[in-house]
Parts: C-alpha cells; sequence; structure tokens
C-alpha cells in the first residue's frame, strides 16, 4: 500500500525525518518497505504568468516571453507553440534542476537572452497518463490561477514523500490511509482525527428511486446504497488526481475518481451503477443462477455459478458482488442516476469467486481479508459528500440501508499479571489502558473489560492483546532473557545418528551429496525400463503439478540419480561419485485415501575409472561401518534397469536390503550417458534396523596365526562364494580370514575354466596352532573341494 | 712380539683409514683378527714365551684386538652413514610434481548449513524431529489455525495430492504432532523438505527446505523467545550481530515477530546485499497460538511456548552468496566441490 505522506499528515501530526519514520512505523507493526520521495530532483520550478509574447528579431520558429515568476519578471526564449499571454506555467529559473540531472542556465538563443525554460510533462518527469490533458511537446499549462514564485512542484504533486507499507494480511483496516494514520498517531502517541463528514443533500429520498433486496445475508451482512442526480462527468480535481497518481491510481473521471479516494482513504471498496440501466430500479444481492453470465467491466464474458454472489436487478446480474461490476450498468458520459453502492461481502466468498473467476482485483483483495461493517455507511457518506463538494452530482437525502449484521462486539478481559507473565515484561497496568485505548479499543476499568473496534476483526483473544500491547511497547524494550524450567536432554536420535553415519562413511570415501526433487515424470518407467505391470508404477499423483515432467511422487530414486550423472556426464565432468539419502513415495492405495509410506533409499552413483567392484567396495565399507556383517549377495538378473549380468541384490536376514550393479546399456542411453554408470539403491530402514551401533572390542590375538596358500582350477561359472562357503564351512572356529588373492582365466587354463587362488589363515584364541590340526582341516578343504565343486587343485 | 703386535695395529690402522667398501673392511678383519689372520697367528706363537712374558703379551694382543674391533664397528657405521648418504642423494625428487590426492566426498551444502544451525540447537537441549512431507491438511492447516478459505492460504501456493492429502507447505505440521505425542517441556526443530508451487527461477524453487523449532513448557515468555534466537544469530553470524524483532502476523502464532539481523556484508550500515536498510530479515517467530496449542493437545492456560521456522535456501545463499537457487538441485560436481 503507497501513501503520500501528506494524506497522512491530514490526520495526525508527523515531525519525524520520513527515515525516522520508516522506522518507528516498521517497529510497531506497519513494515514500511520504502519511502519514495518524488520531486527530489526538481529544484527552483516556480509558477509564472506569461505577460507577453513577442516575435524573436532573428528566428520564425523563436517567441521571446516575459514571464512574471514572483520575484521579478524573466524573459525566455521558446520554440513552443501553445502558449498565450496569461496563462500560468511551470517556469525552471536559471540554475535550477530537472529530472535526469538536467541544469537550466541563462543562455542567449540567436542573440536573444532567454533566462530560463518553461517546462513541458516530460520536462519535468510525467508522463501523459497523469496529466491526460497536457501537450506531449509542448509547455504544460496550469489549469487554473496560482500565485506567482509558488514552488510549482506543490502544485504538481510533486513534492512528496511517498510511503510503501507492507500490510500483513490480517489487517485490512491499514489497507487504508484512515488506518494507517491511526497507527502512525499510536506509534507516536499522538491525536488522530478522523475527517468530518457532512453530505450537502438536496432533499427527495432514495428509497422512492430504488429498492434493495438481500436474499443470502451470509454472504451479505449490510448493503447501503444512496442516489446521485444530475450526474455530471468530468475530470476531478487536481488535487485529487495528484493523490490518486501517488497512491499509484490511475485517474480516470471524478466519479470513478471519487470510488477509488474513499477506498483508498476508508479501505471501503465502492461501486457505482448508471440507475437506469437497472431493470426496476431493483438492487438484488443473491447467488448466481447456474448457467448465468455477466460481462465484467474488463470486457471479458463469465461463466457464474450458484457459489458465487451477484449483484443483480430484477432480471439480470449487473456487478459480481465484491470482484467488479458489470458492463451493463457501467456508469458512462451520459449516465444521469446513479446508485452508488457501499456493502460488506464475506469475505470467505468474495475470495473464492475471485479465484474461481481468475479475477483477484483491488476490491476482492480487501474484501477477502474481511471488511468492517461499520465502515460502510461512513465510506458510503464520504464519497456523497465528495461528489456534493466536486459538483459531480446532486445527493439525494436518505441512505437506504439493508443491515443485517448483528454482531455484538468482541469482549475480552484485560488481566494485566497473565500478560506480563506471558511477554515476560512488567508493563504497568496503566500503560496497557492507554495503548488499548489509543489503538481504539473501549476499555472499562472496573471490571477490567475491553472492547474489541469494529475494524478489528483479528483481535479474538488474550493473546492478540498481548501482541497488540507489545508491539505499541516496542519488541525492543522487551528484556531477552534465557530458557529456564526443566533442563532437556536433546540431541540427535538412532535414525538420524544412522544417517549421519552413512553420510560420514560415504563422504571419506570420496562421495558427495546430492539432493534432487521428490517429484518426478511419470515418463521415467519407460526411460527405466520398468515393465507395465511394475508396482513401482503404481505413484502418488500430485492433482495440480506445475508440468508433467513433475506430476508424480517419485518411487524410485534411480531416475533422480541418472539424471544427476547425466547432467554432469554432459557437463564432461571425467569422474564422478555421488549419493543421496532422499525418500519414495509409496501409496498405501490408489486412488489414495491414506498418507503414503515414506522410505528413505541410501543412493550412490558412480561413472569414471569405476566398475562393479569398486561400487560393491564402497557399499562393504559402508556395512562393515554400520556393524552388518552376515549378508549374502546374490547376482541378480531380473531387475530390468540393471545389465543383468552384473548386479547384485543385498540380502540380509532374509529382508532385502537393496541392490546393486551396472546400469543396463539401454537405460544409459535413454539418459545419454555414454560411459558405464554403477548405481546402488539401499533401503535405509532395513540398515538401520540391522546396524549395530555398540561395537564390542575384541582382544588382539595371543597366538600366531597359520597361513595356508591354495590355487585351483574350477568351472567358469562357479561364483567364489561357493569355494568360500566350502572353505569356512570346513574350518570351523579356526578360520580367521579367507583372502581372494588371485583369478586368472586365459593362457594355459582350459577353456571354460578360471584358476582361483586363496590365502587361508588360521588361528585359535588359546593356544598356538599344531601343523597336524591345520593339516587336518585344510585336507577337509581340499577334499570338499574336489567332491563338491569339482575343483582341480594346482601344487 | 711386542714389535710384531705394534706393527699389526699400525697396518690395520693404515688399512681401516683408507677404507672405501663394506667388502674391504671384512677383508681387512679376516686379515688382521679371522681365525687365520695376523693377531691370531702371533697369538699362536705364545707357547714359546717366558712365563713372566705371557701374560703381559696375552694382555697386550686382547687389548690390541678390543681397540681394533671398535675400530672396525666404528668404521663400520661410518661406511654405513656413508652409503645412505650416498642413497639419499640418489633419491631426490621433484616435490614441486602434483601430490596424490585422495579427495573426500562433499556434504551437500544445504546440509553444511544445516548440520551447524542443528549443532546449535541441540546445544541448547533441543531435538530433532521428523513428519511426513506428504501430509493431511489437518496438520498442515487447519491445526495450524488456517482454516479454509483462510487468506493464509493462498500465501502458500499448495500442491495437492487431494482434498485430504497435501505436499507440506512447512515442517510446521511436525510441530503439531509432537505435541499430540508428547508432554512439555518441548523443544524441538524440524528441518525437512517443504513443498510450494512456485514456477523455477532463479529465487523459487518448488521443492526447498525448512527448518522450524519449537518450545513448549511452563512460563515461556516473548523474552525468552528473543533471547534464545538471539543466541542462535550470534552463533551462527558472530557474535558482533545484532538482531532485531519486528512485528508480524502469522496464524499460527500471537504475538508474532519477524527477526532481522544486522546486515552481515556491511555491518548495518547499508548495502546492496541489504537493499540499503542495514537488516536482513532470518525468520519468523512468535508465541504458539493458544488455538494451536489447544489443537496440539496442551492446555494453554497451563503451557506456553514460542515457535520460529526459517528457509535454509536462503540462509545458505546469503552465506555463500549464491545468486540462482537452482544450483542447489542441479547437483553440478563443479558446484558441489566448492563446499
Amino acid at each position: 500500500m503507497k501513501v503520500p505522506m501528506s494524506w497522512l499528515k491530514e490526520y495526525v501530526e508527523i515531525e519525524c525525518s520520513p527515515e525516522e519514520y520508516a522506522s518507528a512505523l516498521t517497529m510497531s507493526g506497519s513494515k514500511v518497505e520504502g519511502i519514495e520521495n518524488v520531486g527530489e530532483d526538481i529544484q527552483n520550478v516556480v509558477v509564472g504568468k506569461i505577460i507577453s509574447i513577442d516575435r524573436h528579431p532573428d528566428a520564425d520558429k523563436l517567441v521571446v516571453c516575459q514571464v512574471d515568476a514572483g520575484d521579478g519578471q524573466v524573459q525566455i526564449v521558446t520554440g513552443a507553440t501553445n502558449v498565450n499571454a496569461g496563462d500560468y506555467i511551470p517556469v525552471a529559473l536559471s540554475g535550477a534542476t530537472l529530472p535526469g540531472g538536467f541544469k537550466i542556465k541563462k543562455t542567449k538563443l540567436r542573440g536573444v537572452e532567454s533566462n530560463g525554460m518553461m517546462c513541458s510533462i516530460g520536462e519535468l518527469g510525467l508522463t501523459k497518463e497523469d496529466y491526460p490533458g497536457a501537450p506531449e511537446d509542448g509547455i504544460l499549462i496550469l489549469d487554473g490561477e496560482y500565485p506567482v514564485g509558488k514552488d510549482a512542484r506543490e502544485i504538481l504533486g510533486l513534492n512528496e514523500n511517498i510511503v510503501e507499507f507492507e500490510i500483513t494480511s490480517n489487517r485490512p483496516d491499514c489497507l487504508s490511509v484512515l488506518g494507517l494514520a491511526r497507527e502512525t498517531a499510536v506509534t507516536f502517541d499522538q491525536t488522530f482525527s478522523e475527517p468530518d463528514i457532512a453530505v450537502r443533500e438536496i432533499g427527495g429520498n432514495a428509497h422512492d428511486h430504488a429498492t434493495v433486496e438481500v436474499l443470502d445475508q451470509e454472504l451479505c451482512p449490510r448493503y447501503a446504497a444512496r442516489i446521485i442526480k444530475n450526474v455530471k462527468i468530468e475530470p476531478s480535481p487536481r488535487w485529487m488526481q495528484n493523490k490518486l497518481r501517488a497512491c499509484g491510481v490511475r485517474a480516470i473521471n471524478n466519479i470513478v475518481d471519487i470510488t477509488n479516494y474513499v477506498m483508498l482513504e476508508y479501505g471501503q471498496p465502492m461501486h457505482a451503477f448508471d440507475l437506469n440501466n437497472l431493470a426496476g430500479h431493483k438492487i438484488i444481492v443473491r447467488r448466481a443462477a447456474e448457467g448465468e453470465t455477466i460481462c465484467t467491466l474488463d470486457g471479458q464474458e463469465r461463466a457464474l455459478d450458484s457459489s458465487m454472489l451477484v449483484i443483480a436487478d430484477g432480471q439480470k446480474p449487473v456487478a459480481v458482488a465484491g470482484v467488479m461490476g458489470g458492463e451493463n450498468s457501467e456508469v458512462t458520459e451520459d449516465t444521469n442516476t446513479i446508485l452508488f453502492e457501499s456493502a460488506n461481502f464475506l469475505g470467505s466468498s468474495v475470495r473464492l469467486t475471485a479465484k474461481k473467476l481468475g479475477l483477484r482485483t483491488e476490491s476482492s483483495a480487501r474484501f477477502e481479508k474481511g471488511l468492517d461493517v461499520q465502515n460502510v455507511g461512513k465510506a458510503l457518506n464520504r464519497a456523497c459528500q465528495l461528489i456534493a463538494e466536486l459538483g459531480a452530482g446532486e445527493v439525494v437525502s436518505e441512505m437506504i440501508d439493508v443491515d443485517y449484521s448483528h454482531k455484538a462486539p468482541v469482549r475480552l478481559s484485560l488481566r494485566p499479571e497473565k500478560l506480563n507473565a506471558f511477554l515476560g515484561t512488567q508493563i504497568s497496568q496503566a500503560l496497557m489502558i492507554k495503548i488499548l485505548q489509543n489503538l481504539a479499543f473501549e476499555v472499562d476499568e472496573k471490571n477490567m473489560q475491553v472492547t474489541v473496534p469494529s475494524f478489528r476483526g483479528d483481535i479474538e483473544g488474550e493473546a492478540d492483546l498481548a501482541e497488540e500491547i507489545a508491539r505499541i511497547y516496542g519488541y525492543d524494550n522487551i528484556e531477552s532473557t534465557l530458557l529456564s524450567g526443566e533442563a532437556t536432554l536433546g540431541g540427535k536420535n538412532d535414525k538420524q545418528l544412522v544417517e549421519d553415519k552413512i553420510e560420514d562413511c560415504l563422504i571419506a570415501q570420496g562421495f558427495s551429496e546430492i539432493l534432487t526433487y521428490s517429484f518426478t515424470s511419470p515418463k521415467i518407467f519407460d526411460d527405466l525400463n520398468i515393465p507395465e505391470d511394475s508396482a513401482l508404477r503404481k505413484a502418488v499423483t500430485i492433482s495440480n503439478p506445475l508440468g508433467e515432467e513433475n506430476s508424480i511422487m517419485r518411487t524410485t530414486t534411480l531416475s533422480s540419480m541418472l539424471e544427476v550423472l547425466a547432467r554432469n556426464y554432459n557437463h564432461r565432468a571425467k569422474q564422478v561419485r555421488l549419493f543421496e539419502i532422499g525418500s519414495v513415495y509409496r501409496p498405501k492405495s490408489l486412488p489414495v485415501e491414506e498418507l503414503p509410506d515414506e522410505k528413505l533409499v541410501v543412493t550412490i552413483g558412480m561413472y569414471g575409472d569405476a566398475d562393479f567392484y569398486d561400487l560393491k567396495g564402497t557399499i562393504e565399507e559402508l556395512l562393515h561401518v554400520l556393524g552388518i556383517r552376515d549378508y549374502d549377495v546374490v547376482p541378480c538378473q531380473d531387475d530390468p534397469s540393471f545389465h543383468p549380468g552384473r548386479t547384485a541384490k543385498i540380502v540380509l536376514n532374509d529382508k532385502l536390503l537393496g541392490v546393486m550393479g551396472e546400469v543396463h546399456p539401454s537405460v544409459l542411453e535413454n539418459y545419454e550417458i555414454s560411459a558405464r554408470s554403477y548405481v546402488a539403491m539401499l533401503d535405509f530402514g532395513v540398515l538401520l534396523a540391522c546396524a549395530d551401533r555398540i561395537s564390542k572390542y575384541t582382544p588382539l590375538p595371543k597366538y600366531p596365526a597359520v597361513t595356508r596358500d591354495i590355487a585351483m582350477l574350477i568351472k567358469d561359472e562357479i561364483l567364489v562364494k561357493q569355494v568360500e562357503d566350502i572353505i569356512k564351512g570346513c574350518s570351523g572356529k579356526l578360520l580367521e580370514d579367507v583372502n581372494l588373492f588371485d583369478v586368472y582365466k586365459g593362457e594355459q587354463i582350459p577353456a571354460g575354466m578360471k584358476s582361483v587362488a586363496y590365502s587361508i589363515t588360521f588361528r585359535a584364541a588359546d593356544r598356538t596352532l599344531t601343523d597336524e590340526e591345520v593339516n587336518k582341516v585344510f585336507e577337509k578343504i581340499l577334499n570338499a573341494l574336489e567332491t563338491n565343486l569339482d575343483a582341480q587343485l594346482r601344487k | 712380539m711386542k714389535q710384531q703386535l705394534e706393527s699389526i695395529k699400525g697396518e690395520a690402522e693404515q688399512a681401516l683409514a683408507n677404507l672405501s667398501s663394506m667388502q674391504e673392511l671384512e677383508n681387512i678383519r679376516i686379515k688382521y683378527l679371522g681365525k687365520k689372520g695376523a693377531l691370531t697367528s702371533v697369538l699362536r706363537g705364545m707357547g714359546s714365551l717366558s712365563k713372566e712374558e705371557r701374560p703381559i703379551i696375552g694382555q697386550m694382543a686382547n687389548e690390541i684386538r678390543c681397540y681394533l674391533e671398535d675400530k672396525l664397528e666404528a668404521a663400520k657405521s661410518m661406511l654405513h652413514q656413508k652409503q645412505k648418504e650416498e642413497k639419499l642423494k640418489q633419491e631426490v625428487i621433484d616435490v614441486t610434481m602434483p601430490g596424490k590426492r585422495k579427495s573426500l566426498g562433499k556434504k551437500h551444502p544445504l546440509s553444511l548449513v544445516l548440520n551447524e544451525l542443528e549443532d546449535i540447537f541441540i546445544g541448547m537441549g533441543f531435538e530433532i524431529a521428523e513428519g511426513p512431507e506428504l501430509e493431511l491438511d489437518y496438520y498442515n492447516f487447519e491445526a495450524l489455525n488456517i482454516p479454509e478459505n483462510h487468506p493464509a492460504r493462498d500465501d502458500q501456493d499448495t500442491f495437492y495430492i487431494n482434498e485430504n492429502i497435501v505436499l507440506r507447505t512447512a515442517t510446521s505440521p511436525v510441530q503439531i504432532r509432537v505435541m499430540e505425542k508428547s508432554k512439555p517441556p518441548i523443544r524441538i526443530i524440524s528441518p525437512g523438505r517443504v513443498y510450494r508451487s512456485d514456477a523455477v527461477d532463479a529465487t523459487h524453487s518448488p521443492v526447498f527446505h525448512q527448518l522450524e523449532g519449537l518450545v513448549v513448557d511452563k512460563n515461556v515468555t516473548m523474552g525468552d523467545l528473543k533471547g534464545t534466537l538471539e543466541i542462535f544469530a550470534k552463533r551462527l553470524f558472530g557474535s558482533q550481530s545484532k538482531v532485531r524483532f519486528r512485528p508480524h502476523y502469522f496464524p499460527f502464532t500471537e504475538p508474532s515477530a519477524e527477526m532481522d539481523v544486522s546486515c552481515f556484508a556491511c555491518g548495518g550500515s547499508g548495502c546492496r546485499i541489504c537493499k540499503g536498510e542495514g537488516w536482513i530479515e532470518i525468520l519468523g517467530s512468535g508465541l504458539v497460538h493458544p488455538k494451536v496449542l489447544q489443537y496440539g493437545g496442551i492446555d494453554p492456560e497451563v503451557y506456553s511456548g514460542f515457535a520460529f521456522g526459517m528457509g535454509l535456501e536462503r540462509m545458505v545463499m546469503m552465506k555463500y552468496g549464491i545468486k540462482d537457487i537452482r544450483l542447489f538441485y542441479e547437483n553440478d560436481i563443479r558446484f558441489l566441490r566448492q563446499f
């Protein structure tokens, strides 16, 4: 909300600098976004009156003017052709500055001295919008007589500090000059004076001219109207135009301008109808019938429905209540009689209607916040007062006022002790009462009851009173204290600690953390080769997404990871190692009825100087850090997103911990990555459940270990895990470690076979092992390998 | 015989003085001290000596043996030393060649700052509470005193799954869930992802992160709110930072305040970063609205509390001077590696 300071000053004294004003109002709750000083760059431009105009002796296109500028006569040479003797014009005297840093100096034009410049709107930084009547390439002729020598900025409304406020949605009363003047007065402990309203009436009775019927009293608690006869549409006076312009509102004509002026002043939107276009001279406030339409003032045909409140005449809707008027009843040049509406509409209804119509107006934005019913009559009379004063029309006596609002004022107990305890202050009862009274609350000191003013719909309880008192007392004046009371433990829980551990472990292994969107495109399933009937395709859908590419909640993190790998690949990053701990969202049922499951997934992705075993090693280390030991790695050929020969499931106590592998080449093609890429997705829930967070200490061995090496030829398709299982199974407790140190295929090895070599370490905790003991175990291993795997031992 | 011994000593000393290799050293040892060496052969001839001479010569021979052995040992270690030095000389490398660097991975900048914030609040006895991102309308709005058709719903453009389920627009619903489940004293922070249907641009992302906090106990005051958040600001922005609390409006707190911190770029004198104001808006806060306490099952006549919330992306952007929010979700490693 933009307000010129001069307008505020009509109702409250402001003595401080604009900066101090901004800071004080900000700290009392009306945040000042900025103060714009209009006309700051215009200096020494005064009102002048042209006394005479003579031809230039040496130039056909120039004239020599004698101008009375108050402080003596000034000779000015100009090329303008629209000036006449007797005109009042803005004169930039020698030494004047104009917008753009332009300086005026004494000069000679074709030998004739010129000691100033008469200004056009452009030279004063104004536009045709500001001065619709003024020529763009001629001198601005002032519309009236003014004292010569007077600072022209004041007449042009260019000497102004315009304050821009950010008003919170709970204070629609502050979307008005009067509301802000009241806040100003309370902030500086000054007197606030409302305008005196006295309407000059011509007699008669409005009720004889029109009738008003309100059919929906809930959506329209009050509807007031007055009748204006003999309307004369013309431009509004300069002072009104200047004020409107300062508030960012364009001047149109006297009736529209008055409507806007009063809306700015009182915060009450109003509307003027051409009475002769209201069928039966009737106003009926009702819900729209299904299928009804209206052409609004912006020229749009709009379909209405029964949730919307309209202002109708005897036959048709003539306005969408609180949103916009209709073309059919618009006030025009030919209008003779006006019905002036000032009403109160239910905020939520206006909000919904505006939303449905996609038509948010200055009026609807105010109504939807809930306006003061008591303001309806005041604002209407203020508008009528201005109409009469400006000669825009004649006001018929009496106001039609259909008032169904019988809201009793809100009364609250004032408990100073409780409020002080709440705020942590020692504000005196007297000061509390004074603050509230300044804010227009009535205080019954005997019963310690306060009555909330009607325009403060936001005040409902004691906490609201606390805020009122605190903000005027000053938040800065509340002493900061430390939390007292029972101590709390604080800290992270197991889940959060495990998360930290995972992050730390992956970061230490060179993986960087990424964060990706939780929603994605339904197209990813095709990109990931996921079959039509896969459960992964059952995703939670957003009903109002930003676009299809972000329309479902992801059921897998694979695509997010691949997109990031692809982006980096595209930027020619050679080696990329990433991880994300993020959620997937799985609906319990479709359509969604209850909150979906949110499962955290640890996703690891890499390409560049990497193979399957790099990924596996990373995960082995991660599981080791988490104290997870006895898991199985099982080849996985059936995950359609992964390479069938280079992918494994990790299984722990029959629970699937996750999958890791090389991404399927055709999936990589879809993501336009031409490097083998490796991704693992681990179920965080299983990791958390299985993580052993209390690692126990194992005493260091006292007795020496015995190491035996073994090399064998086995069939290529035998997994080393099968070999290891046999070694482990035969060794019992004595086995300390099985270390695969060589796998070889090629020369000297028969086709279809491979040579594997292990180093096996035995140790007993309580004695030095004898050769016989070790030999016995070793023999057993060799036999088992030969028998079960057909292994040919190499000696 | 004495003379013989003396000359052996002399010869051996001479030989040791001109020593150049380990092999030579060994040869000298064998020549003079070996089983068939000079000294041994002298001692073998001791039989021809008189009883009186024998111990004298014997002692002398032993002394010479010891003497030579020490000398040999000394020469040996000197040789060792020389050889080492020689080796070191040969092993000179160009230390200005690049190192073999093992890079750590990096935390995402949002996590980095989040951890910093978490540590500050954990130090003040806060726990970290979490809740679902897909949230019931009830928890996201109604229980936070934002009934249907409340204008505040317009401020938070919401993604809907259906009438009752939304993508949470703030982490505040976690506050209600915590209040429902636990008894005061409550001190929690709830960091997490939130969603608003803002089109993506340099300052808007439909996914972003918030960190909110809630304290509920007996006798919690506005002064406590100020004190706690002041400590937070000073720990995050440095002890020289000043804060101010401005009245504001949030449906779920009353009184409400926004906290500004003195601009860390200019120190409060006004610059481009703070738009000349000297202050930068950091967070929203307030005493928990009595209705919200009631929704959480807590009696506002007995307990009071305060809550606060801040946008993580904004903090991180200010801290590192990042101008485009999209960078956080693009995950370009050239970006990630800078933190």
